[in-house]
């Protein structure tokens, strides 16, 4: 979506109206409200919507909290599914311990605490810089996993620690149905990408690339270096708790903390790397990526038929090769990751409707 | 208090072979600034081949070096797919195909050699003999030996040697390095080899204390605290990254754990490490050429 507004806008007489970025852009966003909100759940069927579409928008959704993080702001974070347990945790307490509370309170409360977490794990990011940054948020991807396991309180004293998602309603509005959860996912979301634009777009944003981009010159210009880190790190938790949310309540139903696995926080971290550093929308197509593979790969498995992989251990270990041969080749191949397509396609799209 | 000895004496043990997997890290990182993730699932690899060959009969010599040839392969393998098409990417991109890799390594282990947990019998007794009350495991002091061992000839290997030396140029300054002639290729290949060869001889001593299987490949996630304390460059360090941590988890699993209801061992090892991190972030061996704030 950068091309759009990267390029110079063309003024006067000769600019035709369809190449306009502003217009475009305008165009762009009008078009993906009316697909979202009329066309996805006027067609979607059930499967699709509860299988595919709303893991997809939730994990890119958690794709753009980690990316502000690391694309914008240049920190690093190894334990993204920590935020998102806290957050669904907190919520799960929250609708339990303060049942007044509606669902929109409820999330922003949920991010909030989050944040508030992800401000606590960042501090060491005051004192050092680089890869090493991620033991402290690996560190805190195994403590949220042992305190979630340790405490059964968190989960309300349940035998198998596990919290199953409320009644999700919205002033009266019942959202149980596949559409209702895909209503409520994809309103957070936009309301999301809205405000990550704002934060990306804003003094904040342009400051957090100053940092990543050369500490020192940006400390110079008079960013405060220190407190714009932290920012960072609690604006991107308050996005993973409320994805966290997303997950576990619109999305799978239930939760417990090993939902929130290592495993996860590294799906997060593919996601920005195969979507692309540094963007909003690549997200969801790593998201995507990440979501379809292995249905893709379970049905060719099963559509080959091959005797000896009878064994469903063995057909796991072998999408285990492939998925980790697909992520090498896209590091590869795309060093700018899946987004680059989307903006050769808008470059190419452009150039014909130029002339 | 012989029990509290005891305790240490075992987190030291622990932490010996942390260090055994960290050895592996600090070489691959010195020559090529890769963390890799793949570490694990080498050791893994590496244990499971050797312990499938032995269990066909096969002596446990010929299997050793039959092992160390395809962690040989292995590493050249890598060198040509992975790494030469990476090179000169930043250093998350990298650790990132280094955790593809550690998925089609585990993967394809055990989708060709199964599931199953083996049991591995390396030839030395796992008793425990009592040294002035204090009874600590034949294992135990056998296998640090072979550590000891193995970091002595490491050390002899690249101070001495002319391949230890250009390794050691390349860790320093690769653009120097490169101009006068060492062919990065060749030190990659031979230096992904070695960590091979390290990992094969910590998954023997891994297996045979927990058995050969899948979690041997999850160690990977000790040796970031391990390697932030000791420091990534150092193979001392790891070794004693290893001890601290080894030491620190067993300790505070008997003292902590009880206080706050549970083992603390999954997450000890960071906090441990983001406090050093704090105080000595270069680690207590590594070079001060981590940028700091």
């Amino acid at each position: 979506m950068t091309t759009l507004q990267d390029t110079v806008p063309e003024t006067g007489p000769t600019a035709s109206i369809v190449t306009n970025p502003a217009v475009l852009r305008l165009a762009l966003v009008l078009t993906s409200i009316v697909v979202a909100f009329g066309v996805v759940p006027a067609i979607a069927t059930d499967y699709w919507l509860s299988s595919i579409i709303i893991p997809t928008i939730v994990m890119g959704l958690a794709g753009i909290s980690l990316n502000l993080l690391q694309g914008y702001a240049g920190l690093v974070s190894l334990g993204s599914a920590a935020f998102m347990s806290v957050g669904v945790f907190s919520a799960y307490n929250l609708i339990l311990r303060a049942p007044a509370l509606p669902l929109p309170v409820v999330l922003v409360l949920a991010g909030l605490t989050a944040a508030g977490v992800g401000i606590f794990f960042g501090l060491p990011a005051l004192r050092i810089k680089g890869f090493y940054l991620g033991a402290s948020t690996l560190g805190a991807q195994f403590f949220f996993q042992w305190l979630f396991t340790n405490y059964p309180w968190f989960s309300n004293n349940s035998q198998s620690l596990t919290i199953s998602a409320p009644r999700l309603e919205f002033f009266g509005y019942d959202l149980q149905s596949p559409v209702g959860r895909y209503l409520l996912v994809v309103t957070v979301t936009a309301l999301l990408i809205g405000f990550a634009f704002l934060v990306v777009k804003s003094r904040l944003g342009r400051e957090w690339m100053a940092i990543r981009d050369m500490e020192t010159a940006a400390s110079v210009l008079g960013v405060r270096v220190a407190s714009r880190k932290l920012q960072a790190y609690a604006i991107s938790s308050f996005f993973l708790g409320i994805t966290g949310v997303l997950w576990g309540f619109a999305y799978l139903g239930t939760a417990d903390a090993h939902t929130y696995n290592l495993d996860k926080s590294f799906q997060v971290l593919f996601i920005v790397l195969i979507g692309g550093t540094a963007t909003i929308f690549g997200n969801f197509l790593g998201a995507a990526f990440i979501v379809l593979t292995p249905i893709l790969l379970d049905h060719l498995v099963l559509s080959a038929n091959i005797a000896y992989l009878s064994d469903q251990g063995a057909i796991t270990n072998l999408q285990r090769v492939i998925f980790g041969a697909i992520i090498i080749f896209i590091l590869i191949k795309e060093p700018d990751g899946l987004s680059a397509w989307t903006r050769r396609g808008a470059e190419a799209l452009r150039a014909r409707l130029k002339t | 208090m012989a029990y509290f000895f005891e305790t240490l004496i075992a987190g030291l043990f622990a932490g010996l072979m942390y260090g055994l997997v960290a050895i592996g890290f600090v070489l691959i990182y010195k020559a090529s600034g890769v963390f890799n993730f793949a570490q694990g699932a080498m050791v893994f690899l590496a244990a499971l081949v050797f312990v499938t060959l032995v269990e066909h009969g096969i002596h446990f010599w010929v299997a050793f070096a039959a092992t160390s040839a395809l962690m040989v392969l292995t590493a050249v393998a890598i060198e040509a797919l992975v790494l030469r098409p990476l090179r000169n990417r930043d250093p998350l991109t990298l650790f990132m195909a280094t955790l593809g890799l550690s998925f089609v390594i585990d993967g394809a282990t055990q989708f060709f050699l199964g599931t199953d947990v083996h049991m591995l019998d390396v030839g030395i007794d796992d008793i425990a003999d009592d040294y002035g009350g204090l009874f600590i495991s034949r294992f135990d002091i056998i296998a640090s030996l072979i550590v000891i061992a193995l970091v002595a000839v490491l050390a002899i290997v690249f101070s001495k040697t002319r391949m230890g030396v250009s390794l050691r140029a390349v860790a320093d300054d690769t653009l120097a390095a490169q101009s006068i002639g060492i062919r990065l290729p060749v030190i990659w290949r031979i230096v992904w080899s070695v960590a091979g060869i390290v990992a094969l001889v910590a998954g023997l001593l891994w297996g045979a204390r927990q058995g050969v299987q899948y979690s041997l490949s999850l160690v990977t996630l000790k040796a970031l605290p391990v390697l932030i304390i000791g420091g990534f460059s150092s193979i001392p360090g790891a070794i004693t990254g290893g001890l601290f941590v080894g030491a620190g988890e067993a300790l505070a699993d008997i003292y902590l754990g009880p206080l706050v209801g549970g083992s603390v061992s999954t997450w000890f090892a960071y906090i441990l490490a983001v406090a050093f991190l704090l105080v000595r972030p270069a680690g207590l061996f590594g070079d001060r050429d981590i940028e700091r704030v």
